[in-house]
């Protein structure tokens, strides 16, 4: 064990000390780049740093002046920690600064390098169709587009020389007496769900229908309809009336209501032709001095579709008791639909396909 | 139905300041939809009577041209100049004055032409509104006032009224039909222009018969005598026809027409001289002909309901007559037919010789059977007033009982199908303004004949199942002309639409919870949804295909998909076929897009095909309505149907991933259409076993085969190039179809979820050397069997055929990761896994280690 002289240990002078720590702040005040402070941090508070060393002579202190020496270097050490922590912080936030500007981009620039698609209009109205009904408890109901002529006319009550036959220009399978042909309306879907789910019955049947109309702005031969049916114990016209309320509000906006006019389809007794109220003059235009609407031509109404009561008929075809139970049907035209919700104005738009008219649309409608 | 606003005012005491749009709306709400209203003659005036007091022939003209002096009811009176010479001084003729207007807003001023002064002008009918006739100046009747205003004179103001008429109201296709709804929605007396007493006769007119009771039940001759053939109809009935539709043609056809018009009742008028014998109502013999007045010579059916005389058929019943008893320019002796016939008879008549007339329409949507004897008299009347003929003695009156219908009913079924109470008193008042008959208790009777008038079966068995019973039983008996009023819900209607729709409430009913969308309709939406957002669009195309398809696909002849459904009146001669695949529309939509500049393009489509079952029977039974069908009536009718599953297919060209400022993009190929198939599959949480197959339309080196299990569901793959070059598609076009209700059959249930380890990955890298045509998905499966259950993935990282690993033969570099459910996997272990993976690719398909 050596002797020790503390008049020899110069480092822990307190001048020396107030050296060293006067030199270690001016070297990291120089340090000008994140690699100089790491020098000087090397330099000044490393390990062989004239600080550290200092540090280590204190245990060569007899004991009275240890903790005084401790005390003064201590307060050296956090000092240097310290400016070497703040300029840390300020030599990085001029990197960044500097670096992030460098790395700044065009962020306009375009990267549709994989285009979405998108689903066409008149599937996702009538999914959405659908879906209102399915909220309401009703199941979608699907059946054959190439279809049995009992389906599509005699179990609707429309007889082989029934005038109302013959406004459905229907395309015929095979043989004009094959008994088959392409469904002239969503109908036969009414007499599908009732044979194959009894009662009672809550079906929405969107889909495909054929008539042999030439393709022009408002008329295809190939166009689509849902037809809704319910039959129960004790529905009336009035709950046709709610039903029908509650989904043109649910798809045209609080307070779009429906109109019922007396008309004639042989599936239904009572029949009424469906007329919803404009939704975007909400009525106004139909009132003179009033702006015209283009969308109800003024009238205030447009026409939606036919509804009315299920013909006892149809129930007695489809092995239901009419003196028991008692349904409602609706039926509506899906591209009619799409054309004033969306003013869409032309209907060979929708089947021609070009991927102009549908990517707008979307996944949903 | 054009309906005369003054004509049906003569039927209804509508107050005088009523509109036409106020009717209109009455009778919209009421059932008879207003199409149009169309405005006649309330923009002209300043149209008077005048005199011609002098005429001075001008010359010099390349026409006839007179300068007139007209005589107005003014101070002096008018120099007007006039092109047309039928007048003569002293005649009675319609004038507008200068600053009067006429029909369409043609403003008419005093000018100078021919060299003189012309004040206004001379109106020929045409010119006033009132037809076509422009022959020449309308000469009015002596005595018509000088000065008088012609508008009112004449009744050149009216309004017509266009209704639809559903089918089920043939009443409304007459004045006296809509006046009735009219009265009744106004709430004012009707006066019905059939309320006219034929004189009692007991001689017949004319010897008739009815041979055939199913094809008619009441047939009515009368005849005149002496009518003056050069007669003309007058201007009113004329206006009257011209305005409701009909052309003016002759007094005696005018007639005909214009009670048809007023009354409903379909009139035909022969010529007596032409006759010969008598008249017998039957059905068509074999091989019977007859020419009818549109010059066709028909060869009849015998299901076709005739008019005959000795000479055979004279008159296609109801619907048209034959040429050789017409009525001509000289006839003399008329003979006038008013009937009642089977409207189903007419109806099919109709149809067989496509043939519609105005009879026709009438009579199969249903005539009042009491209107025979009372048109037929105001027919001969009317000819006698205005044709000056001698109305015959006698009325030929040949008549089927029919019992009427009577249904009965609680008077509260109205209210219960309305979901709306109705007193009894309200009930019964409604039917009774529609001209039911309403007694107190049940009474009903079935009609005899078993068919209403628009051939829906009434009798027996299914009248029953329609019976409703209740409390405070009504029996009603509908009018006459109401043939299409046989079921409670008919009366029900009634009754509901005359109290007003607009008064229903609006009741939201409770419907039982249901089950929501089934699985396969989430799968289809979630098909969509995935396509589209890989970049697809939907389209929807037309199922009508053409023969020339199957060879454009290059199918070869005995290919299952050349058998397809055939329409017997398709839109377009050469698309007659319903499609046996969704790819022939899809490529040619693609075409379109791509000749519209949009040669980047992915299109898909969700939707049925038609496939003929083998062996199925050629017709689907029409089945009887009166009961549910048997199960086996049912299964006849889906034995006769094709099979009809749901598909997708998607056809994609030019770049798939697009190039940009980025860099060079990549074209659409065989490998997005096979990624697509994977896609959809995956949408129904199933793996799709890839096989590399030749099945048109695919390149026969780019085809796949797709697979779930050992089903077959579908292809996909590059396009053949020869079908590229028959669509003209874009080169390289690839697309894929395959079958939803396949994969929908195939779904799986509830996934298992998987059990997460937390334990180190080891990943080991392998590169196997095989023969270039062995398929990768053959080498993945080997590696898969041989690593066994410590595998978690493989993935094939590259691709490499060259030198390095000898001709004919590819490198592939699989990574393969392993984990351990319950601990950490040792080297040894994982190696030991990689090498059993490497050993059974060897085994399988010859796969070594790439040793370079």
């Amino acid at each position: 064990m050596s002797d020790y002289d503390p008049v020899e240990v110069t480092p822990l002078h307190a001048d020396e000390v107030a050296r060293m720590e006067a030199g270690a702040l001016e070297a990291i005040k120089a340090a000008d780049t994140l690699d100089a402070l790491k020098q000087a941090r090397l330099a000044h508070a490393g390990d062989r740093s004239p600080i550290a060393l200092a540090n280590r002579e204190i245990g060569a202190l007899p004991p009275a002046a240890r903790a005084e020496a401790g005390k003064r270097v201590g307060a050296a050490r956090r000092a240097i920690g310290e400016a070497l922590a703040a300029r840390q912080a300020e030599l990085e936030a001029e990197r960044d600064a500097r670096v992030l500007v460098e790395e700044t981009v065009d962020v306009t620039l375009p990267w549709d390098r994989r285009p979405r698609g998108a689903r066409h209009p008149l599937t996702t109205m009538q999914e959405r169709i659908a879906d209102t009904f399915v909220a309401m408890g009703y199941e979608v109901v699907e059946g054959p587009e190439l279809e049995g002529e009992w389906f599509n006319f005699e179990a609707l009550n429309i007889a082989k020389d029934h005038p109302a036959r013959s406004e459905h220009d229907t395309f015929f399978v095979g043989s004009a007496d094959s008994g088959m042909v392409l469904r002239t309306q969503t109908s036969p879907l009414q007499i599908r769900a009732l044979l194959e789910r009894g009662v009672p019955c809550y079906a929405i049947a969107p889909g495909k229908t054929f008539r042999t109309d030439e393709l022009d702005a408002t008329h295809t031969p190939v166009f689509h309809q849902t037809e809704g049916l319910a039959v129960d114990k004790g529905l009336t016209m009035a709950h046709l009336k709610g039903t029908l309320d509650r989904f043109a509000e649910v798809m045209f906006g609080e307070g779009i209501t429906t109109r019922f006019r007396p008309n004639y389809f042989p599936f239904t007794e009572p029949s009424a032709e469906l007329d919803l109220k404009c939704f975007v003059c909400r009525g106004a235009s139909a009132v003179p001095g009033n702006p015209p609407c283009r969308t109800c031509k003024s009238e205030g109404w447009i026409e939606w579709g036919g509804c009315g009561m299920v013909n006892p008929r149809v129930l007695v075809a489809c092995g239901v008791d009419p003196s028991v139970y008692s349904g409602f049907a609706f039926g509506m035209g899906i591209e009619r639909t799409l054309m004033f919700r969306h003013n869409a104005e032309d209907m060979r738009d929708m089947i021609e396909g070009d991927v102009r008219f549908t990517l707008p649309f979307g996944m949903e409608i | 139905m054009r309906v005369p606003l003054s004509w049906l005012r003569e039927c209804v005491d509508l107050p005088a300041a009523v509109t036409a749009q106020e009717v209109a709306d009455q009778l919209t709400a009421a059932g008879l939809k207003l199409e149009s209203i169309t405005s006649h003659g309330h923009d002209v005036k300043n149209v008077v009577v005048g005199e011609v007091l002098e005429i001075e022939e001008l010359t010099g003209f390349k026409k006839p041209i007179r300068h007139c002096k007209v005589e107005v009811g003014e101070a002096a009176p008018r120099e007007i100049v006039c092109g047309a010479t039928n007048f003569a001084a002293g005649d009675r003729v319609p004038v507008v004055l200068p600053g009067g207007v006429l029909p369409g807003g043609f403003e008419v001023g005093a000018r100078k032409t021919y060299g003189r002064m012309s004040e206004g002008m001379i109106c020929s009918e045409r010119e006033l509104g009132l037809g076509d006739d422009h022959g020449g100046i309308m000469v009015l009747p002596e005595g018509t006032p000088i000065g008088a205003d012609v508008v009112e004179l004449l009744g050149l103001r009216d309004d017509v009224l266009e209704l639809e008429i559903t089918p089920d109201i043939g009443y409304a296709l007459s004045i006296r039909g809509v006046a009735r709804e009219v009265a009744t929605a106004f709430g004012v007396p009707f006066r019905d222009p059939a309320a006219v007493e034929p004189p009692a006769e007991t001689e017949q007119s004319w010897p008739a018969s009815i041979a055939d009771e199913n094809a008619c039940d009441r047939f009515v001759l009368r005849r005149v005598t002496g009518f003056d053939p050069a007669a003309q109809s007058p201007l009113w009935m004329r206006v009257r026809l011209t305005r409701a539709g009909m052309r003016p043609v002759s007094l005696a056809v005018d007639i005909t027409n214009y009670l048809m018009l007023e009354l409903g009742q379909p009139l035909h008028a022969f010529d007596g001289a032409k006759l010969t014998g008598p008249v017998v109502v039957r059905r068509a013999r074999a091989g019977e002909r007859l020419e009818t007045l549109d010059h066709v010579v028909r060869d009849l059916d015998p299901d076709d309901i005739l008019i005959t005389d000795e000479s055979g058929p004279i008159s296609m019943a109801g619907t048209m007559g034959g040429l050789q008893t017409e009525i001509s320019e000289g006839s003399t002796d008329i003979v006038i037919e008013a009937a009642h016939f089977s409207a189903t008879g007419i109806s099919r008549e109709s149809r067989r010789h496509n043939l519609v007339s105005e009879a026709s329409k009438r009579f199969e949507r249903g005539v009042d059977r009491e209107l025979p004897l009372v048109a037929s008299w105001r027919a001969v009347s009317l000819l006698a007033e205005l044709g000056g003929a001698t109305v015959q003695p006698g009325v030929t009156h040949a008549e089927v009982d029919v019992t009427p219908a009577r249904i009965a009913i609680p008077a509260s079924h109205p209210g219960d199908i309305a979901g709306l109470p109705y007193s009894k008193e309200t009930v019964v008042h409604r039917l009774e303004q529609v001209g039911c008959v309403v007694t107190d208790g049940a009474d009903p009777a079935v009609r005899s004949g078993g068919v209403d008038p628009t051939g829906v079966v009434t009798g027996g068995e299914l009248a029953a199942r329609l019976a409703v019973t209740g409390d405070d039983m009504i029996t009603v008996t509908p009018p006459s002309w109401r043939p299409d009023l046989t079921d409670p819900n008919d009366l029900a209607e009634e009754v509901i639409r005359l109290e007003g729709y607009e008064k229903l409430p609006s009741v939201l009913p409770k419907a039982p919870a249901g089950a929501g969308l089934t699985e396969g309709q989430r799968l289809r939406r979630r098909v969509g949804r995935a396509l589209a957002e890989a970049g697809y669009v939907e389209v929807l195309a037309y199922p009508f295909i053409s023969a020339d398809d199957f060879d454009r696909l290059q199918l070869p002849a005995d290919d299952a998909r050349r058998r397809a459904m055939r329409l017997s009146n398709p839109l377009a001669e050469d698309e007659p076929l319903m499609r046996t695949t969704l790819l022939p529309g899809l490529l040619k939509v693609l075409v379109r897009n791509a000749g519209r500049g949009f040669a980047d393009v992915a299109l898909f489509e969700t939707g049925a095909v038609y496939r003929p079952r083998e062996g199925a029977p050629s017709v689907a039974p029409v089945l009887g309505v009166e009961r549910r069908p048997a199960a086996d009536e049912l299964a006849s009718i889906e034995e006769a149907l094709p099979d009809q599953p749901i598909r997708v297919a998607a056809v994609l060209a030019g770049e798939f991933e697009r190039s940009g400022w980025w860099g060079a993009g990549r074209q659409a190929s065989w490998a997005d259409a096979v990624q697509a198939a994977r896609l959809i599959a995956g949408e129904a949480g199933l793996e799709l076993s890839i096989t590399a197959d030749q099945h048109e339309p695919w390149h026969p080196g780019r085809c796949a085969a797709l697979y779930l299990g050992d089903t077959l569901i579908g292809h996909a793959g590059e396009l053949h190039p020869r079908v590229v070059e028959a669509y003209g598609l874009p080169p390289r076009t690839a697309a894929l179809e395959l079958e939803l209700t396949r994969l929908e059959a195939a779904l799986t249930g509830p996934v298992d979820a998987p059990a997460i380890s937390s334990y180190p990955i080891a990943t080991q890298d392998v590169a196997l050397v095989v023969p270039d045509f062995t398929p990768v998905a053959d080498v993945e499966a080997a590696l898969r069997d041989g690593a066994g259950e410590l595998l978690e993935s493989v993935r094939l990282f590259d691709v490499y055929a060259g030198e390095q690993v000898g001709e004919g033969n590819k490198s592939l570099a699989y990574s393969l990761r392993f984990r351990a459910p319950d601990r950490t996997l040792t080297v040894e272990e994982t190696t030991a896994a990689r090498d059993a993976a490497v050993a059974l690719a060897a085994d399988r398909v010859g796969a070594h280690l790439r040793t370079s």
